[in-house]
């Protein structure tokens, strides 16, 4: 599908939509449109009935973490449409404690997507049948795909020989948790302030203590 | 055993069962009850635990609880660099473990914006459907244990070692091959594999036709399969269904033809479309595609052209060893590569490819390190497994187990 085909696409999508609709962009041979958050509903419906939009399938949901926005998370909807063969994604902006509006009623494999959103970020999805968590542990604590959720966690599990029942202790590492960022202040790094940088930034440098 | 009845989930409420199995007068006090399922079952693929309401035999309500092999794939991902991601995806599906690679190797390939030279195409769509052949044995000849047949397993893991076999010439292991590259392949075909390749498809027919002889037409196997879980095409696009599950219901999808990705567009292959869309239907789709993938082995044995296996982009993929040995240059490039890796540009992209079990997706956010910000993992069981409840409603009990058969469940990649 070319850039010029999705990008007609993109406008016919806002014209219909209107001021429903925040942002439209083509990157890489592929759709997104940025939507406001509670015209979700309003938006997948129409993509999904308009005979020449046409996106039957919702293939996927996800969610993206930023920590550093006012509204951290970014939930992603993929669709497909079989009929006219193209694929686009849309997007939108919540943080904790706003809840998205559910898409079961318009996608029913929204279901357990968004379950499981719910369960690894920890974004709320209003109006939804059954908010369960999905994948992690019965009884787990916290939303582990958060960006400031530790990689190891803080609980591990054991078989207890005493107690004859599995047990959950704090994570014990024998060794540090080493992340190397590779973040070099030589190369390819503009947007980064290391410690010391400040001074450089500062308009005159002697009036510094 | 682990089919247990909960005895305190019994309400004790008495109804009337709508199955009995005797004459009209004779009514049958049945208590509707639920009953668990494994998650420790022969029957249930892998750990799939069921929370199954049933009225006498009759599913009711059928709950699957999923995530017992839940590995946080995708949080090991943002700590990994791309190429030390690659052995994450042989562990997804792993019976197909290739195509689960080239999903994300033609994302990583696509932010990059390169792409693999010609024999490297040709290799992966070779074992692509190498891969794809390995995953319909197991689900073709597991589904029909589920329902009674003993033989076809016993027969199929013997072809699926002989394909084992070939991923052990090309990539050193059986099962998790960690073959594919941002790029292209990690190392050249051995000599004399594709000729070996190419015997397998001219003796593997035979094999077929006796499957088929064993379940094609077979009394009891169309009793269990046909008509058990049926799924219109409205339902199927509704609940994200796809791969052999969607085009068991009459839809003519596969992205390999409609989106096609590597070498797909010069391959001459059909695309089987079930009528009924019932077990039996996606049984037999599931046979036809393995006709099928091995005309597009052979097209790929026949037309493999010679050249690099892998990008010359030092930047990218690491030089030869024996370069090394000479150049400064190149053993400066594998150090960083193989420390640091390469950095990837910001933005996004959802690749997805037709994996034998459906559309396998990756979608991939990267902002401009060396590691994915987020990569999500579009698992096609994860979609079907979900359909198990409408598609268990109102059949039997072991029904039910032929559905789970029929959508070719993983939990590799249902977890993550």
């Amino acid at each position: 599908m070319s850039e010029q085909a999705l990008k007609e696409l993109g406008d016919v999508i806002a014209a219909k939509l209107g001021g429903d609709v925040l942002k439209v962009e083509v990157r890489l041979g592929e759709l997104m449109v940025t939507v406001k958050r509670p015209a979700i509903l309003t938006v997948l419906t129409a993509l999904r009935d308009d005979p020449a939009i046409r996106f039957e399938q919702l293939t996927d949901i996800t969610a993206v973490d930023y920590p550093d926005r006012v509204e951290r998370f970014e939930v992603v909807y993929q669709l497909l449409s079989y009929t006219h063969n193209r694929r686009m994604r849309v997007k939108l902006a919540t943080d904790e404690d706003t809840p998205v509006p559910s898409a079961v009623s318009v996608f029913s494999a929204a279901n357990w997507f968004e379950r499981e959103v719910w369960d690894l970020f920890g974004i709320f999805f209003e109006n939804h049948p059954d908010l369960r968590r999905i994948l992690t542990d019965y009884g787990f604590e916290g939303h582990p795909f958060r960006k400031d959720f530790p990689l190891t966690g803080y609980v591990e599990a054991r078989y207890d020989e005493d107690q004859k029942r599995v047990i959950y202790e704090p994570v014990r590492l024998t060794q540090d948790f080493r992340a190397f960022d590779f973040l070099s202040p030589w190369e390819g790094m503009t947007n980064v302030m290391l410690p010391g940088d400040e001074k450089a930034a500062l308009q005159d440098g002697s009036k510094k203590p | 055993m682990s089919m247990t009845v909960s005895t305190e989930s019994a309400t004790g409420v008495v109804t009337t069962g709508p199955i009995s199995a005797s004459g009209p007068e004779t009514k049958t006090q049945i208590k509707p009850y639920t009953m668990n399922f494994g998650p420790q079952h022969p029957a249930a693929h892998g750990v799939l635990r069921l929370v199954m309401e049933l009225n006498g035999e009759v599913v009711e309500r059928c709950d699957p609880h999923i995530g017992l092999l839940h590995r946080g794939t995708e949080k090991l991902i943002e700590y990994k660099t791309y190429v030390q991601a690659v052995p994450y995806f042989d562990r997804l599906d792993y019976v197909s473990p290739m195509c689960m690679e080239h999903a994300y190797v033609l994302g990583i390939e696509n932010l990059l914006q390169i792409k693999a030279p010609l024999r490297a195409q040709y290799i992966r769509v070779l074992f692509s459907e190498i891969t794809r052949i390995l995953n319909h044995i197991l689900s073709i000849t597991t589904g029909a244990l589920d329902v009674g047949a003993i033989t076809p397993a016993l027969w199929g893991f013997e072809e699926r070692e002989i394909l084992m076999e070939f991923y052990e010439r090309v990539s050193g292991a059986r099962l998790h091959a960690n073959y594919f590259r941002p790029g292209g392949v990690a190392w050249d075909l051995p000599d004399g594999l594709l000729d070996d390749i190419w015997a397998f498809t001219e003796r593997y027919p035979k094999f077929m036709d006796d499957l088929e002889s064993l379940l094609t037409e077979n009394r009891i196997f169309k009793q269990r399969t046909v008509d058990i879980g049926i799924v219109t095409k409205e339902e199927a696009l509704d609940w994200a269904f796809t791969g052999p599950m969607l085009r068991g219901s009459g839809v003519a999808w596969d992205l390999r033809k409609s989106q096609p990705y590597e070498v797909y567009d010069r391959m001459e292959f059909d695309v089987p479309v079930g009528l009924t869309g019932d077990c039996w239907a996606r049984y037999l789709v599931r046979m036809e595609e393995m006709r099928q993938s091995l005309r597009i082995i052979r097209q790929c044995c026949k037309e493999m052209p010679a050249g690099p296996y892998k990008i010359e982009d030092r930047k990218v993929s690491p030089p030869p060893r024996g370069e090394m040995k000479r150049s400064m240059e190149a053993l400066i490039h594998h150090f960083k590569l193989f420390t640091e890796g390469f950095h990837v540009p910001a933005g996004e992209t959802y690749t997805a490819i037709e994996a034998p079990k459906g559309e396998f997706g990756v979608y991939l956010v990267s902002d401009g390190t060396n590691k994915p910000y987020r990569c999500k993992i579009r698992a096609p069981g994860f979609a079907h497994l979900q359909g198990l409840d409408f598609m268990s409603k109102g059949h039997m009990l072991a029904d039910a187990v032929a559905n789970i058969a029929s959508m070719d469940i993983v939990f590799g990649e249902i977890d993550r």
